[in-house]
């Protein structure tokens, strides 16, 4: 079971109180498709991936970026137990989409950049630790369901 | 995944705007690297004070910049220019090359905090393929 002190609750409940959703979560979405470009391999459909500004541009990476980042919140509104909110996910991006769970960090280390980007420098040492921990906690419930 | 010309230019252009603040880079990216990743403490116990503002987090901050600086000049071949560096690490320092990957994303972070409108995917990528082949030529002579 994940524990989670106050202070590290009260950062990442700050966190989401600045983000703005439609602007995060594309910007995280379409770096982590030019930073690494494989992960494209599970947007066939989304269309031109071609290069940066067709990936900047394009409004189907931008919508799902979007979903995404609402999915994080549902983490956050449950804290204690991502797990279980997570099963049915978790079984989604194994049985059907197939993602390998590799993916999943480099999303999140590129939704990193993109929040210290953001924050500026209220991006603190200790921001960030907590702020990775939630994260390493949201892929470990996204990976569970593998088999 | 090696550097093509577009990457060399795009690291060259953005090291050479951030050079400025090496040593807040450098100290920023270290004092994360031991804060949010615990374990990397142990190569630093000879340290009296490893806490963010301290003088020897500062000062060896500056150096590890100083490092990446040097590997920018270096671009064209990192394996052969930073030799010594590498056997410095692998014979007296023997860091993890794991470990390479948490400077790397501390630097990253760091890069995009200050400099949020440069640091954009394009610079990104090429920064982070730089940064692989600079702990790549570190890792040299490990073994």
């Amino acid at each position: 079971m994940v524990v989670w002190t106050d202070q590290e609750r009260a950062y990442i409940q700050d966190i989401f109180s600045k983000l703005n959703y439609e602007e995060a979560g594309p910007k995280a979405l379409q770096r982590t498709l030019i930073v690494y470009p494989w992960t494209q391999r599970y947007f066939t459909s989304f269309g031109n991936l071609y290069n940066a500004e067709a990936i900047m541009s394009n409004s189907k990476v931008a919508a799902h970026g979007v979903v995404v980042l609402h999915g994080l919140d549902r983490a956050m509104k449950n804290m204690d137990d991502i797990k279980k909110t997570y099963a049915e996910l978790s079984v989604l991006h194994s049985e059907k989409l197939h993602v390998d769970p590799d993916n999943f960090r480099l999303l999140a280390d590129c939704l990193t950049i993109v929040i210290a980007a953001t924050m500026g420098t209220s991006f603190t040492a200790d921001v960030q630790a907590a702020w990775q921990k939630f994260l390493a906690v949201v892929v470990s419930a996204l990976c569970r369901q593998y088999h | 995944m090696s550097l093509s010309a577009k990457d060399k230019l795009a690291v060259k252009t953005i090291f050479d705007k951030v050079a400025h603040k090496a040593e807040d880079i450098g100290s920023e990216a270290l004092a994360r690297t031991l804060f949010v990743y615990p374990q990397t403490k142990t190569y630093f116990s000879h340290w009296a004070d490893l806490s963010p503002g301290s003088p020897q987090v500062k000062k060896h901050g500056l150096t590890i910049m100083k490092g990446v600086l040097s590997a920018v000049e270096l671009i064209d071949d990192l394996k052969g220019g930073l030799l010594t560096l590498s056997e410095l690490h692998a014979f007296m320092l023997r860091v993890d090359p794991a470990n390479f990957k948490i400077i790397n994303h501390n630097l990253l972070v760091v890069l995009s905090m200050m400099f949020p409108d440069d640091f954009t995917p394009e610079v990104h990528v090429s920064v982070d393929k730089f940064l692989a082949q600079v702990s790549l030529a570190l890792s040299e002579k490990y073994r």
